[in-house]
């Protein structure tokens, strides 16, 4: 668990605060998303946390423990850190990059090795193709996922992200979102991920901490952000469509209608959509409005139809939270 | 990947100049350059030539190099427009100033010629040396230390290596100029390709005096190519 207390940053000769004092508490195995616009203070924030920045006043604690009294080289060893860019070592191979941690953890040469090739295996680059290669041989995506790779490298409990998926186009933005996800199912790591795009923090957060001018203007879970925004400010910031964001955070397996055995047998055949459990609620609008049917079935891992939803279930979930807009 | 054209190239300088040198002493224009051009005094003349630049191109590395990466610390930075505008003042100098003033410290020989050249090799390394380690993405060397390298690890493993083709061309430089100044040392007794130059023109004979002059030009060519080689097998 990483704790702020009180933690205040103001950078020599500024008038104001970077970052004015500022709580808050991110639950072990969870994303917490700092989201704001730019010069709100995220990064200063995250920097504080491996001490790349010293905080003026206040305290970081991790595990209970006052970072300033951690080394710091061991604190840092035991966060991953991921920037914007990837801050890949240009002059050193794929495999070389993510070697650096564990070779500044002492770990033998044999035990390094087959860690680069899980980890590869890992963000989904085949080792022996890209172990080899040099960081400017890779596409942006690629890079990315070296750069998590390599972050993940001395399997760190803590990792720190900052807009890491900020320089790249919006559909490899969106497939390495989906895909750090499903990795952090399998990891479970602490993660504090900055960005200043609204929409990746609603889908990627557990919480979310809205920035304004240094202080945390609302600290809540995603669902809670575009329901009830907490002042005009958050409201601006998510914009409008709220109702739309929030059938995309709704999975089909969860808010659907369970069928019996005798009802999947009636549906059988009849000619309506059919989703997988995954999909969101805005997929299941959106094939209502494809197919121009009020209702679209869903389907488990093996492809048997398992429930139904219909549109004013869809319409009930949204209301039930209150959305106005 | 190296071409094979520059060691094709650097042969090709070395034949030059050793179809030169038969050249004259097998064909001598007369008794006098016969004594004074054998293949002996040659190539030790030659090997003087290269011990002036080598121990003063090492001099200058040795320097300007933990100079230059003392200048580019958080601490000291401040202090390198300063230290290059006195280096680049030293350079200003007449370099046969730089000799006889050197003389005057250390008497005549190799020693006040290798501090001259020295201090002429001195700016293109540092001046390189700085520019390479402030080139380097200061994001670069801030993920390398929020990842947990240790401040010196830093600086070898990730700095250095990347700073590397520019500091290779900055001695390249230094290297290549070195070869002609140190012509000059012959004026101060410390030897070289510039002995026979002298000698040449105080007996004019034509054939010793541009033997003299060719060599070193050969030499400096060949360098440059042999360091260009360098430099890019330096280049991430
Ligand atoms: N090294 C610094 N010196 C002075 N001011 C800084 C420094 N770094 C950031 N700031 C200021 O602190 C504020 C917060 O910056 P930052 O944390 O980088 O914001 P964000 O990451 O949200 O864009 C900004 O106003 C920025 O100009
Ligand atoms: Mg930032």
């Amino acid at each position: 668990m990483i704790r702020f207390e009180n933690v205040v940053k103001r950078y020599p000769g500024e008038a104001t605060d970077a970052v004015h004092n500022l709580n808050l508490e991110i639950e072990s195995g969870t994303i917490c998303m700092l989201v704001g616009p730019s010069g709100c203070g995220k990064t200063t924030t995250m920097k504080m946390i491996n001490k790349l920045i010293r905080p003026s006043s206040g305290a970081i604690l991790i595990g209970g423990r006052n970072i300033d009294t951690v080394d710091t080289i061991e604190l840092r060893l035991s966060i991953g850190y991921i920037i914007q860019d990837t801050g890949l070592f240009p002059h050193m191979t794929v495999g070389e990059n993510i070697a650096v941690v564990p070779g500044e953890l002492g770990w033998k040469k044999d035990r390094i090795s087959s860690r680069i090739d899980e980890l590869l295996d890992l963000v989904d680059l085949n080792p022996k193709a890209f172990r080899n290669k040099k960081p400017n041989e890779l596409s942006g995506g690629q890079k990315q996922r070296v750069g998590v790779a390599r972050a993940l490298a001395g399997d760190p409990p803590i990792m720190l992200m900052d807009e890491p998926f900020g320089a790249l186009d919006p559909i490899t933005r969106a497939r390495m979102q989906d895909e750090f996800l499903r990795i952090q199912e399998k990891i479970r790591k602490t993660i504090v991920f900055v960005t200043h795009d609204v929409e990746e923090a609603i889908k990627m957060g557990d919480t979310i901490a809205v920035l304004k001018l240094g202080q945390i203007v609302q600290l809540s879970s995603p669902m809670e952000i575009l329901s009830n925004p907490s002042d005009p400010f958050v409201s601006e910031l998510i914009g409008g469509r709220n109702s739309l964001k929030m059938l995309s955070l709704m999975r089909c397996g969860q808010i659907m209608k369970t069928l019996s055995p005798a009802e999947v047998e009636e549906a059988r055949g009849s000619p309506q959509g059919i989703l997988g459990m995954k999909a969101t609620a805005q997929d299941a609008l959106s094939e209502m409005l494809r197919t121009g049917e009020r209702f679209i079935f869903v389907e488990d891992e093996r492809h048997d139809v398992v429930g139904v939803l219909d549109f004013e279930n869809l319409l009930e979930r949204v209301n039930r939270h209150g959305i106005t807009s | 990947m190296v071409s094979l054209r520059s060691p094709l190239k650097i042969v090709l300088l070395g034949s030059i100049g050793v179809l030169m040198t038969v050249w004259v002493v097998e064909n001598p224009q007369d008794s006098v350059v016969a004594r004074l051009v054998t293949y002996d005094k040659v190539w030790g003349l030659l090997l003087q030539h290269f011990y002036l630049v080598g121990a003063s191109a090492l001099l200058a590395v040795v320097t300007s190099v933990p100079l230059g990466i003392a200048l580019t610390r958080p601490r000291l930075k401040s202090w390198a427009p300063r230290v290059l505008a006195l280096v680049n003042v030293c350079q200003t100098v007449p370099s046969l100033a730089v000799v006889a003033l050197s003389v005057g410290f250390m008497g005549v020989g190799s020693r006040p010629a290798i501090i001259a050249l020295w201090i002429y090799a001195l700016l293109p390394i540092l001046s390189n040396t700085l520019v390479g380690f402030q080139e380097v993405d200061p994001a670069i060397t801030e993920a390398a230390h929020g990842m947990g390298m240790k401040a010196w690890r830093v600086l070898f493993r990730v700095e250095l290596p990347m700073a590397a083709s520019m500091i290779m061309a900055g001695i390249r430089t230094a290297v290549t100029i070195t070869i002609g100044s140190a012509i000059l040392a012959a004026f101060v007794g410390g030897g070289g390709m510039g002995n026979l130059i002298i000698a040449g023109n105080n007996i004019s004979r034509a054939q010793v005096l541009v033997l003299g002059a060719a060599l070193p030009v050969l030499m400096a060519l060949m360098a440059d190519l042999f360091f260009e080689g360098i430099e890019k097998r330096a280049k991430y």
